[in-house]
């Protein structure tokens, strides 16, 4: 996905940067609601993250102007002050969503596939491997003709595989992207979702290896 | 105040009853004085002199004129050259002797008993020559005293119907004095603990100073308050940037680094990022909370429309662990709270069900309208909690014997508890049939 994050911080906005581009986005970056406004003039984006507190104006100014510009891009709001009154405004304004800074990325992606669930896009989303069709938006995986519903577990561990086909991703590694690090997690929790995984993908040439002693891998493309 | 006004009559009676006794007895001492004179006068007309010394007629009119005044005893003495000539000889005399012109008047004891006395002085004429001739009449004063005391008990009486009459009186006055006081007090008293309102309650002139005062004082205190939720938002501002900085780059390094040591310091660290991130936002969202509460800034709202927005907020981080978040919701319900609280509120019921709910579980929301309230229910199938009696995790920074490994500030349930009494409403949450916890959010029904 292509983002424009709009955000002063040079630091936080290099950090958000370097993490989204880890997970394979394109992030234009914008210090300001007037360099924000120019980047959207030249290039088309699928989301914007939007800082509400920024140097020549409030990010809800920026949200009422791209309202009333009809422009369609979603607009996930970036909030450091948390007060619930900043999430209603927020929302009024014509948010799509909003997350509260410190957030986990996971969430941030999750959210930024319910918006675009919400708005209707999506074809341009799928994914195929060998004689499997991935929809990350709607969450289904189809072999051949069948369509299988993924929960959003599976849907992103998919995704970690598909992101890396033929690699052999560690426990550690996959236990890190899938679960929350305040959650408790169990030792065998990540064989519990590449079990499942592995129902869904029955039928298909597509299989998951377990590479005792490494991990996993996605094989069969 | 009450007991001052009827002090007050009492002095007031007993200062009138004073006033008329002093009056009377002075008017009746004035009028006998007059007739005793006058009658001193006339005996003094009646001295004669004849052969072989002084006589006095005694005037039949001047003892009618006493005698009218009352049953009195009468005596006289005449002085001539100063040495008695007739009467009672031993009637005392003035310490002063009277002048010619006008009598003197003065009180003694004679024979035993009180007189008023009517000294008079003239001149007669014995032997060619002009001797002084001394007049006294003495009166007994009986009839004086009765009609003075007469006149006194009147004045009792009137004072004693005076101040029973006052009595009703002090009490409508004393009631409709205090009684503005009293509503303030109770328009003071009705509010909630955390209205912070200028009082508008209408009060007499008089009071307007204790109102002004009183709201100056409501304002300070509001001022103190929001300056501390302005700060607390600035806090958490300053908290949470650099907070974020350093929670992607942890997040960052974890990614890059194929070293497990270090990889369980990276979680380590991102956790701790974490657990402070969502104090702070407790911390603030409490505060928040406590504000709101005092502002009491309502409006008409369709909870059902707010239960489903949050849920749509909810339902991505609920997904998150794979916990399915199931909305029941049907028609609006009208009612009149602040957005901002009942936002607060459902948002902290909804997360601590999300939070302590197994992966894969599902929370059931619910929002209906039930015997004149707008009741939402969220249920789950989590962890419940534990023989935990739910009053004790209403308080602040209380926290379920059963959610150590779970982080949070035991504010959530407090948030809850604070929202729902600032609008009138009800929270409960209890352990669920079959497991898991059952928490209910109400809210009178417009």
């Amino acid at each position: 996905m292509r983002f424009l994050l709009v955000e002063d911080n040079a630091e936080l906005a290099a950090s958000v940067a370097a993490r989204l581009k880890l997970d394979g986005h394109a992030v234009d970056s914008a210090a300001t609601l007037d360099e924000a406004e120019a980047c959207l003039g030249v290039a088309g984006y699928d989301l914007i993250l939007l800082d509400m507190m920024l140097p020549d104006g409030d990010g809800r100014d920026f949200l009422a102007r791209h309202r009333k510009a009809s422009r369609e891009t979603p607009v996930i709001v970036m909030t450091a002050r948390s007060a619930v009154t900043d999430r209603i405004d927020a929302l009024d304004t014509g948010a799509d969503d909003y997350v509260t800074k410190p957030f986990d990325f996971a969430e941030l992606e999750a959210r930024c596939r319910a918006v675009l669930r919400r708005r209707g896009g999506g074809a341009q989303t799928l994914r195929t491997y060998g004689d499997l069709t991935f929809d990350p938006l709607a969450a289904t995986l189809a072999v051949g003709e069948e369509r299988r519903e993924l929960r959003s577990r599976e849907v992103r561990l998919f995704e970690l595989f598909l992101n890396a086909p033929e690699r052999i991703l560690s426990k550690e590694h996959l236990c890190d992207r899938l679960f929350s690090f305040s959650e408790p997690v169990s030792d065998n929790a990540i064989e519990v979702y590449v079990g499942r995984l592995r129902k869904k993908l029955a039928g298909s040439r597509a299989r998951i290896e377990t590479v005792r002693g490494l991990g996993y891998r996605l094989t069969g493309g | 105040m009450l007991l001052q006004l009827l002090l007050l009559a009492a002095c007031l009676s007993v200062g009138l009853y004073a006033a008329v006794r002093l009056g009377a007895d002075r008017a009746s001492e004035a009028t006998f004085d007059a007739v005793l004179g006058a009658a001193a006068g006339s005996l003094a007309e009646e001295v004669r002199v004849a052969e072989g010394g002084i006589t006095v007629d005694l005037p039949p009119a001047t003892f009618s004129m006493l005698s009218a005044m009352g049953e009195e005893r009468i005596f006289y003495r005449v002085d001539v050259d100063g040495a008695p000539v007739t009467g009672y000889a031993d009637l005392p005399l003035p310490e002063q002797l009277p002048t010619a012109l006008a009598p003197s008047f003065y009180d003694a004891n004679y024979r035993d008993t009180d007189v008023r006395i009517a000294a008079i002085l003239r001149s007669i004429r014995i032997d060619g020559r002009a001797a002084p001739l001394l007049v006294l009449l003495a009166e007994t004063r009986q009839g004086q005293g009765a009609i003075a005391a007469r006149l006194g008990n009147r004045a009792a009486v009137l004072g004693l119907a005076i101040f029973l009459a006052a009595i009703p009186f002090s009490l409508y006055f004393a009631r409709s004095f205090l009684s503005p006081i009293d509503r303030l007090a109770e328009a003071v008293g009705r509010r909630g603990a955390r209205d912070l309102r200028p009082l508008r309650h209408p009060a007499p002139s008089e009071l307007q100073p204790f109102v002004t005062a009183l709201n100056s004082f409501i304002a300070r205190l509001r001022g103190t308050l929001s300056q501390t939720e302005t700060f607390l938002a600035e806090a958490a501002h300053h908290i949470r940037t650099p907070l974020t900085v350093m929670r992607n780059e942890a997040e960052l390094a974890l990614r890059q680094s194929g070293e497990e040591e270090t990889r369980a310091r990276l979680r380590g660290l991102i956790r701790a990022a974490d657990e402070s991130a969502r104090s702070a936002s407790q911390l603030l969202d409490h505060a928040t909370v406590l504000y709101r509460a005092e502002q009491a800034d309502w409006a008409e709202m369709d909870l059902a429309k707010l239960v489903r927005d949050l849920v749509e907020r909810f339902r991505p981080a609920a997904e998150m662990r794979d916990i399915s978040v199931r909305l029941e919701v049907r028609g609006t319900l009208p009612t009149r709270a602040d957005p901002v609280l009942v936002e607060a509120a459902l948002r902290n019921i909804i997360d601590n069900a999300v939070k302590y709910s197994a992966p894969d579980g599902l929370v059931e929301v619910m929002a209906e309208a039930v015997a004149g309230e707008a009741r939402v229910t969220v249920m789950d199938r989590g962890r419940g909690l534990a023989g935990v009696v739910d009053q004790g995790l209403k308080r602040r920074f209380r926290r379920g014997a059963n959610v150590s490994d779970v982080p949070g500030s035991g504010l959530g349930l407090t948030i809850v508890e604070e929202a729902a009494q600032a609008m009138g409403g009800s929270f409960a949450i209890g352990p669920r049939e079959g497991g898991g916890t059952c928490a209910v959010f109400s809210l009178p029904l417009l």
